[in-house]
């Protein structure tokens, strides 16, 4: 089949150079000596890098972020634990209507969301805050953590966990020391998954957020001031940087994980 | 041989399990969608809510001109964000799937995933620098000598949307699809061209009718998230290039009129769900036509 592909090689090509475009203005700007964000460029300087932890709203709307987007991993894929679970190992009544209605966030455009639960906060006139954040962004993420776990518990040897139990184990230390280290990379995926999807989320976090700002709504204010553009630029720079060794680790260490396994490696980690 | 404790109740067992994400969907979305629905048949008088029942809302979302045109507005630009997005991505993952070893495929998908682990509103941002009157592509083009005037029909309408939202939404396209090409038989386009279809014929009649289930997850998941985008129409649609969310955010957050907001929300929700609905109905009567 290989050969053939020769236009297409081409075509590959262009397309990463259109999905990359974005990406490689990034480092380019943010090392930019002007506050205007177009060429030419004006000269080298790693001022705008300086200024981020000089810049207090900054650094508290990252700190926020942070803790945001943790407490969503954990929860979400606590949730997601226990419905994938329920869904591999059990049958229960309505158990289609239910994990489907479980799953509706990801057919459900954000802005719906996040206004009615906006609507429902107004109603029972709770002050929104951090906390409200992390209700919707778990709301959105457990789906995602569903997905991936479902084909961990999904691929598991239940005569291995009978086996445990044969031998005298309890329920949750089986659960605990067979169950648990096999779907331990499912589990890691959803946490970085989870994780990774509320630190970038804005739309709920814009509607929800309280006087604490989270990172994206910060910079969407930012946006509005040309002066504060590179600042955001170099912070964009770091995020990139930083997903990137997550990801190269992720990959590593699923790509390990097949190995031990014995399997065939067969695509991306999504 | 059944074990003792082992396998008894468990149904109990399982309802115990998806107890916990069942109520949290209850009370976080099914509550809210219930209040939001509620919400479209009743009205408000600058802070306070009116709790009698009226159609107000939605006799004026129907009769007001703007309204309308934000919703086809929504409709067309998510259809061509559809489109073009599915249309550049299959050929990327039909490359991705019969053309590059297989060693080292998975390589190539975290290459293509790599760009959308950034932050979503610094990309939208660096689409309008690039796209922009003195941005990276006029003054490349008129540096290269192509154009003698910036282009000014990339920014600040629907096609910046467009260029911008099919950027944003691609590896949502490509994965799906080039799951369902991973699966094809190999042996399948061995037969057909054993039979003495050529290259064209094998990808048309054995290649592509396979790979729709990929083609229709990618449609669905670029379109129903797009009509609802907020982030792309504000920052680089320009007046005429907003839509839909645009004006549910307005309504919520600036007019405070919460149940003309939610009036909206309830209209795009219909929308989404009769277009995808019949999109799956269509593809359907297809699939079975065919066979």
């Amino acid at each position: 089949m290989t050969g053939r592909g020769g236009w297409l090689r081409g075509y590959a090509v262009l397309y990463l150079l259109f999905l990359y475009a974005p990406i490689i203005l990034l480092p380019i700007f943010a090392f930019n000596d002007s506050t205007i964000i177009a060429f030419p460029l004006s000269g080298f300087t790693t001022k705008w890098f300086t200024e981020i932890p000089n810049t207090p709203a900054l650094v508290r709307s990252v700190q926020t972020s942070l803790i945001v987007a943790v407490t969503t991993a954990v929860l979400s894929t606590l949730l997601g634990i226990c419905a994938a679970r329920a869904g591999a190992r059990y049958s229960f009544p309505f158990k289609t209507p239910v994990m489907g209605f479980i799953m509706l966030p990801l057919v459900l455009p954000e802005i719906i969301v996040a206004v009615s639960m906006l609507v429902v906060l107004m109603a029972l006139d709770l002050p929104l805050g951090s906390w409200t954040v992390v209700l919707g962004h778990t709301l959105i993420c457990t789906p995602f953590c569903i997905a991936i776990l479902n084909s961990a518990f999904g691929n598991l040897d239940v005569s291995l966990e009978e086996a445990a139990f044969d031998l005298g184990e309890s329920r949750w230390s089986t659960f605990r020391l067979i169950t648990l280290p096999l779907v331990m990379p499912g589990i890691i995926s959803a946490l970085l998954i989870s994780f990774t999807i509320s630190l970038d989320e804005f739309i709920i976090a814009f509607f929800l957020t309280g006087t604490e700002p989270t990172l994206p709504v910060y910079l969407w204010g930012q946006l509005r001031f040309p002066q504060k553009i590179p600042v955001v630029m170099a912070l964009g720079t770091i995020l990139v940087a930083l997903s990137v060794v997550l990801l190269t680790i992720a990959e590593i260490a699923r790509r390990r994980g097949i190995a031990r396994a014995g399997g065939k490696d067969t695509g991306g980690f999504l | 041989m059944k074990l003792k404790g082992f396998g008894t109740s468990d149904t109990a067992r399982g309802l115990t399990l998806i107890a916990p994400p069942a109520l949290f969907a209850l009370l976080l979305l099914a509550v809210p969608l219930v209040a939001i629905f509620a919400f479209s048949f009743w009205s408000q008088d600058f802070l306070t809510i009116d709790y009698t029942p009226t159609l107000k809302n939605y006799r004026e979302a129907l009769s007001e001109p703007l309204y309308g045109q934000l919703i086809l507005r929504s409709v067309l630009i998510a259809g061509a964000v559809t489109l073009t997005t599915v249309v550049l991505a299959f050929p990327i993952a039909y490359f991705v799937s019969f053309h590059v070893p297989a060693n080292r495929k998975s390589l190539w998908i975290f290459m293509i995933t790599i760009p959308f682990w950034t932050s979503y509103l610094i990309r939208v941002f660096l689409w309008k620098v690039i796209l922009g009157y003195n941005g990276v592509l006029n003054s490349t083009l008129i540096g290269v000598g192509i154009i003698d005037e910036p282009l000014t029909f990339i920014l600040y309408n629907a096609n910046a949307v467009v260029i911008t939202l099919a950027h944003a939404f691609a590896p949502f396209a490509i994965l799906p699809i080039f799951v369902s090409l991973e699966k094809i038989d190999r042996s399948l386009l061995e037969a057909s061209r054993d039979l003495g279809e050529n290259h064209v014929m094998t990808f048309l009649r054995v290649t592509l009718p396979l790979a729709v289930p990929g083609v229709v997850a990618a449609t669905l998941i670029v379109f129903i998230p797009t009509i609802g985008d907020y982030v792309t129409p504000r920052l680089v649609g320009g007046p005429g290039g907003l839509m839909i969310a645009n004006m549910i955010q307005t309504q919520f957050l600036k007019l405070n009129n919460a149940p003309m907001g939610a009036t909206l929300a309830v209209i795009a929700m219909a929308i989404v769900t009769v277009i995808s609905l019949v999109f799956i109905f269509l593809n359907r009567r297809w699939l079975k036509a065919r066979s």
